[in-house]
């Protein structure tokens, strides 16, 4: 009888601190941003179920503990022994066999939910998604190839991500959406997803990727199909190059090689110099000879960027492939549209007018 | 003038000249060739050999390696016991010393200094991120400050983990010293050079890859990264050697009639850590090695553009680095387990149960690696096996909190600092234990990887697993290392801070990482809504960071105190507390014979040990 009051008190105590934990304590810490993704849905449920697990496993071994400590306390004076218990093969057989049961119970839920997550869909849009040193770079194939530093996604629309790094491992993740797949050089990786919520959001890189790791943000628009139509028919508009000064091509050049990640068009300083007031000043180099960022230093800098490095910068920051990139989309505006121009001379032409 | 003379002529300062010394021999002598054979200037590989070079030169100075090299020349070398001649007693601690109290106490004093340099780092971009922008360090700061804080407190761990191995396992198994005496010592010396580069590679341009230093971002971090890489090594290095030493002392020197089953359940923890630490740090040794020759020899195994990959890299990485964090908390445990049926005054429940446990997680631990890789891009069929492998981890670790609260239910518990810490190590391990599982689940962790809520749940598992049970070690065993009682006063205001401290630290972390928070980000989009958290968290890590200096100066005055502790103040059954302050040199003067069970706490007439020539006991 002694001992029953104390099994009974601890279950009564158990279910009232279960309940007490996950919606008190747990309440405000179980805050995940809005659902906004068909792959939301499952993930969520699954995290309730975790959260309930928690508030149990945490209040059973804290009730049993803390009620020990204060019901059984040694009495002042009291040097006498506890009884002498040692095991009970039934008690352990039961706290190996139950959680085990939990665990795989859990385990075969999560393969079914990452099965459901990672299934092809017949009716997928392809989106190429490009991460270099501390920008993104959306591709859409099915659009006309359209390129363009925000990713903009129609609603309810199927999407498959195919990803690929220019440099080292970075990590997408918009939290809204809740799934997260690092991208790597040389190599695709894929993720699904489904907007269901129309509104803005952000990619955050997930995966340490060097000094401006921090920043490595995206805008992302999620908008209805009919303004995706139209925001598309903008884009494939556009570039008609042979139709744009050499300053408008130079500021889509600008975003769509990732310059803008480090260097600024006002006075702030990032990784790199800022742009602003560039063109025809003096600079001092790291040897400490100055040069003239003319036409000619400009140049060798985007193809050559470890050449001449500007006092109070680093080397081996800026990407040393520009030179084929640019002759790879120098060469696919000449095939397409019959067009020549030289991309070099578009940024130069755009650094001359940020005064 | 004399205390100074001790301390310039320790084996401290004598390394760290001949580190300095060997460190830039090896840099000149690189430049050099390099200069004649009219290479560009690159300080790089000089850097590499330096290192080397550096670690050996320390070695050497300090006077780890003499007695072996006597030996290679054929002179032979007893080896040397006691106190320092015509020194003070204190100045053998500075010193290379054979005996394992010794070594223990070096690894823990070491340990403390090593956590408080890994913290002061820490509280540092704590301040940096309690408001979103960037107000006192700059990207490349924040990142150096990061990654070294990981390293540095990895390699306090494993100090810390060598002190509790290294000063109670030949005491609790009734043996002289180590199986060997001078590996011994070595395991520790070269873990103060490792130390040394890692604190070095913050001068010499910091690195920003984290602790991990995955491929390709080391190929492009500053040249810090390459003395990271070398000091890790280094900290594995000491951890093979001092794992062979333990498993060979327990093995062979164990008292006579303690079977594998009367062994102190601390005994069982430090055997399977010594397992992990044999078998899985070979292979971050392969790891480290190769990012290091990629990067600095050109050869290419992990470049992709080269024909390398990448994900290799994080195989061969977490292959060791998640079987260590096992290393790392399994001793913590074992403390648990040894100090609840002294205070609880009960034995030990499912003693068995408990010691296999310790062998079942270093063996499932070795079956998860790739845990850490479910976003990575590996192999997808490869993700749900790992899944349910570090689902079955729940098993053995509820198996020791089941048997925990199952050893204080009805005992009769009191509440010293070591207790308290105790019972504080269970609330926060469980904290860690509890959190896990959403991670192991696939589908909830491709939201919460690379988040802030595996920040706060690797930080409840060390907190729980290695920093409190050891806090509870150090309080414990004061009395036995120094002959002097702690101030209890102070211990349980250390207690009373650090707990709230760390349950608010830990819950906000993961509470920022469902909201959105990234790791390893030096700034925050405050649309996230983070920054109220932000704030606590950081209050609640400067609370903690203090508690734990009034630790250090409760330590350091009771050590001073005049006052002598009582033999055995916990009525423990253990060996090593029935024996008086000091304990001698070999430990035992009269060997001791096992003649119970270790923790039979409430059987009367029982005896663990009964040392030989002693009466036989009276049944009291």
């Amino acid at each position: 009888m002694g001992k029953a009051k104390h099994y009974i008190a601890v279950t009564v105590l158990v279910i009232l601190a279960t309940l007490f934990l996950r919606f008190f304590i747990l309440g405000p810490i179980y805050r995940l941003p809005n659902a906004a993704s068909a792959q939301a849905v499952p993930i969520d449920i699954m995290f309730s179920a975790h959260f309930w697990l928690i508030s149990f496993l945490f209040a059973l071994i804290m009730v049993i503990m803390l009620y020990s400590v204060f019901v059984f306390r040694r009495k002042q004076g009291d040097d006498e022994m506890g009884p002498y218990i040692h095991g009970n093969t039934g008690l352990e057989v039961a706290w190996t066999i139950i959680p085990t049961m939990i665990v795989i119970g859990f385990g075969v839920w999560g393969a079914v939910v990452l099965n459901e997550l990672t299934a092809p869909n017949p009716q997928e849009m392809t989106i190429r998604v490009w991460g270099q040193q501390w920008a993104w770079l959306f591709e859409y194939p099915e659009q006309e190839g359209i390129t363009t530093p925000e990713l903009v996604l129609p609603v309810n629309q199927p999407v498959v991500l195919e990803m690929e790094s220019r440099d080292v491992l970075h990590s997408f993740w918009i939290p809204e959406f809740r799934v997260k797949q690092d991208l790597l050089p040389g190599r695709k990786t894929y993720l699904r997803i489904t907007p269901t919520e129309v509104g803005d959001y952000k990619v955050r890189c997930a995966e340490i990727c060097g000094l401006q790791h921090s920043v490595m943000l995206a805008d992302v628009r999620v908008v209805d199909q009919s303004e995706f139509v139209a925001w598309v028919d903008e884009r494939t508009a556009a570039p008609a190059y042979a139709d744009l000064t050499p300053v408008e091509r130079g500021e889509i050049w600008y975003t769509e090689f990732g310059c803008n990640a480090c260097h600024s068009l006002d006075d702030t300083v990032q990784v790199g110099p800022s742009w602003q007031g560039i063109y025809n000043r003096q600079v001092e180099l790291e040897d400490g000879s100055t040069v003239t960022v003319d036409d000619a230093y400009i140049r060798e800098s985007i193809i050559n960027p470890n050449h001449q490095i500007v006092a109070g910068f680093l080397p081996n920051l800026m990407p040393q492939d520009f030179e084929t990139r640019m002759a790879d989309k120098e060469a696919e505006i000449q095939s397409t549209q019959g067009t020549d121009i030289d991309i070099i001379d578009d940024i130069i032409a755009f650094m001359q007018t940020l005064e | 003038m004399k205390t100074l003379g001790i301390i310039f002529n320790s084996a401290y300062v004598r390394g760290l000249v001949g580190q300095a010394i060997f460190m830039f021999a090896g840099i000149g002598l690189v430049g050099g060739i390099r200069n004649a054979l009219g290479l560009p200037p690159n300080v790089e590989p000089g850097v590499v050999l330096g290192a080397i070079l550096g670690v050996i030169g320390f070695l050497l100075f300090a006077g780890v390696l003499t007695d072996w090299l006597k030996w290679i020349v054929g002179k032979k070398t007893p080896l040397r016991h006691g106190g320092p001649e015509g020194k003070p007693h204190w100045a053998r601690y500075l010193n290379v010393d054979v005996n394992h109290k010794v070594i223990g106490i070096q690894y823990g004093y070491t340990s403390i200094f090593v956590l408080l340099v890994g913290g002061l780092f820490a509280l540092i971009f704590r301040l940096e991120l309690a408001q979103p922008g960037l107000q006192l360090l700059d990207n490349r700061t924040y990142n150096t400050l990061f990654s070294a804080h990981g390293i540095i407190m990895i390699a306090s761990i494993l100090l810390g983990v060598g002190a509790m191995i290294n000063y109670l396992v030949p005491l609790m198994i009734g043996a002289s010293d180590m199986a060997f005496p001078r590996l011994n010592a070595f395991s520790y010396w070269v873990g103060v050079p490792a130390v040394v580069l890692i604190l070095a590679g913050m001068v010499v341009g910091g690195w920003d890859t984290g602790w991990v230093g995955y491929p390709p971002l080391t190929f492009r971090a500053p040249l810090g990264v390459v003395l990271f890489l070398m000091g890790f090594y280094l900290n594995g290095l000491s951890s093979i050697a001092s794992s062979i030493n333990l498993l060979v002392t327990v093995s062979f020197m164990r008292a006579p009639g303690m079977s594998l089953f009367r062994m102190p359940i601390f005994v069982w923890a430090a055997v399977a850590t010594s397992l992990i630490q044999f078998t899985a740090t070979q292979t971050v040794g392969v790891a480290l090695t190769l990012n290091v020759m990629e990067r600095v020899a050109g050869l290419t195994f992990f470049d992709p553009t080269a024909g390398g990959d990448p994900i290799l890299y994080q195989h061969l990485f977490w292959f060791y680095s998640h079987p260590v964090v096992y290393v790392f908390v399994l001793p913590g445990l074992g403390i648990i387990s040894e100090l609840l049926p002294v205070f609880s005054r009960k034995p030990l429940f499912g003693y068995k149960w408990i010691a296999l446990s310790s062998l079942g997680i270093a063996f499932v631990g070795f079956l998860v690696w790739a845990h850490h890789m479910f976003t990575s891009g590996m192999n997808d069929v490869l993700r749900i096996p790992f899944m349910m492998a570090t689902m079955f981890v729940a098993i053995p670790t509820g198996v020791k909190f089941f048997s925990w609260i199952a050893t204080m239910w009805e005992g009769k518990l009191s509440f010293e600092t070591p207790m308290l810490f105790v019972l504080g190590a269970i609330s926060v391990f469980l904290i860690g234990g509890v959190t896990g599982p959403i991670l192991g689940t696939i589908p909830t962790d491709l939201h919460l990887h690379d988040s802030y809520w595996v920040v706060g749940h690797f930080h409840a598992t060390m907190f729980g697993g290695f920093i409190f049970p050891f806090f509870a070690a150090i309080y414990y065993w004061f009395p036995k290392i120094t002959g002097r009682m702690y101030k209890e006063s102070l211990g349980k205001l250390h207690f009373w801070l650090m707990v709230p401290g760390f349950w608010v630290m830990s819950l906000g972390q993961m509470q920022v990482g469902l909201m959105g928070m990234r790791r390893r980000i030096s700034d925050y989009d405050p649309a996230l809504g983070v920054q109220n958290t932000q704030v606590l968290i950081t209050i609640a890590a400067l609370v903690i960071g203090w508690s734990v200096l009034i630790m250090v100066y409760n330590l350091v005055s009771s050590a001073r105190s005049k006052e002598i502790a009582a033999t055995n103040p916990w009525g423990s059954r253990s060996p090593e507390w029935q024996i008086p302050y000091p304990v001698p040199e070999f430990n035992y003067e009269v060997p001791f014979e096992v003649v119970g069970d270790p923790y039979d706490y409430g059987l009367v007439g029982s005896e663990y040990i009964h040392m030989q020539g002693a009466p036989a006991p009276t049944g009291d």
